[in-house]
């Protein structure tokens, strides 16, 4: 992330010398401030309303539940998650709510999720491959029906909106597979 | 499509009262256990918001710089080689970084050359299949405040370009 955001900042400011846009970045150097304010206002609303769902399903017991149903396809992946652990659920649910296409709810749970492969983690400095193979899943962003997108296609008059419906399923689906895949290849590689 | 689009809107709802009324059934305090819970959520977003603020910063002053036409214009040739309209590099190169802006292009290029055309429908792929993955690392890294990310971040840059790719392919297939 420091190279990235390193050659973000040093391309976009050398840039804009030269193309006499210096005035146009600093608008938008305070613009990203202020859209980081409105971004965090809004995910404190959500975080919120979910972390408060899900401490009722903690107390109740339906999360060891809901873990111990999704238990067997989660473990396929996450290998190192024990049994009718929270992690469980809250990846199953963040996964289904990409799925599904649900925004509002997946970041939230994937929150959620991301501290409980914490409550995992040994070395709490280091991610474990767990997270970043959940990270890596919620980039593929593996969905269902892309609504924003077909809901813009008919709105300008398209003869079939849900035609791109089928080959998107398609192509997320590759492409988390070949994510997946290239995490593993790295994890060989460095080792 | 309209009956998958009511499920997934009932799904959060249902979802809801489905923790709620069994909650009670297990004689949770239902209230008491939502604030108590709800109550974490602005220590989390206190955690993320540095790290928000350091992607969006970046983000911005980089559309705003005029980076992203020298890439395009860099790119156009051999992608016009290849057959893939240009107007999808724009797509292409600014879904990873912000969705928001991702779709006000795409509406640009459905409004210039129609909902049917094969920029339009690579776009519309493109941007069902790629996720804001910057937005993703800032949020989720954040979350657990870890530094040290081994490899992750150059193998979610690999897998972007690789969807992109993917994308196309899959359009150029199908129609």
């Amino acid at each position: 992330m420091n190279t990235i955001w390193l050659v973000l900042i040093a391309v976009s400011i050398v840039t804009a010398v030269f193309t006499g846009k210096l005035e146009d970045l600093t608008k938008a150097i305070f613009d990203g401030a202020k859209t980081a304010v409105e971004i965090s206002l809004f995910l404190a609303g959500i975080v919120s309303l979910w972390l408060g769902i899900t401490r009722i399903i903690e107390e109740s017991g339906l999360i060891y539940k809901i873990s111990h149903f999704f238990k067997p396809i989660i473990s396929r992946l996450f290998k190192k998650i024990p049994e009718n652990h929270p992690a469980v659920t809250s990846i199953t649910l963040n996964i289904l709510a990409n799925f599904f296409g649900l925004g509002n709810a997946a970041t939230p749970l994937g929150i959620k999720a991301m501290q409980d492969l914490q409550t995992l983690n040994e070395d709490k400095d280091n991610l474990t491959f767990e997270m970043m193979l959940f990270i890596v899943l919620n980039t593929a962003s593996i969905q269902f029906v892309p609504f924003t997108v077909v809901g813009i296609l008919s709105d300008f008059g398209s003869s079939n909106p849900s035609g791109i419906v089928f080959p998107t399923i398609c192509a997320t689906l590759i492409s988390a597979v070949i994510a997946v895949s290239i995490l593993f290849l790295f994890r060989r590689l460095v080792k | 499509m309209k009956i998958i689009g009511y499920i997934s809107q009932l799904m959060i709802p249902a979802f809801i009262l489905f923790a709620v009324l069994y909650g009670a059934f297990k004689k949770v305090r239902v209230y008491d256990s939502f604030v108590s819970g709800a109550k974490e959520g602005i220590q989390v977003i206190v955690k993320i918001f540095p790290y928000l603020l350091a992607i969006f910063i970046a983000v911005k002053a980089f559309s705003a710089s005029g980076a992203f036409d020298i890439i395009k214009s860099a790119l156009s040739g051999p992608f016009a080689a290849f057959g893939i309209p240009p107007e999808i590099l724009s797509v292409a190169i600014i879904k990873p970084l912000s969705g928001s802006a991702a779709t006000a292009i795409f509406t640009d290029i459905v409004k210039s050359t129609g909902p049917d055309s094969l920029a339009s429908i690579i776009s519309a792929v493109i941007i069902g299949s790629a996720e804001t993955t910057f937005y993703v690392l800032a949020v989720y890294l954040g979350a657990v405040g870890i530094r040290k990310t081994k490899y992750l971040v150059p193998v979610c840059v690999i897998a972007d370009i690789a969807g992109i790719i993917i994308a196309i392919a899959v359009v150029k297939l199908m129609f």
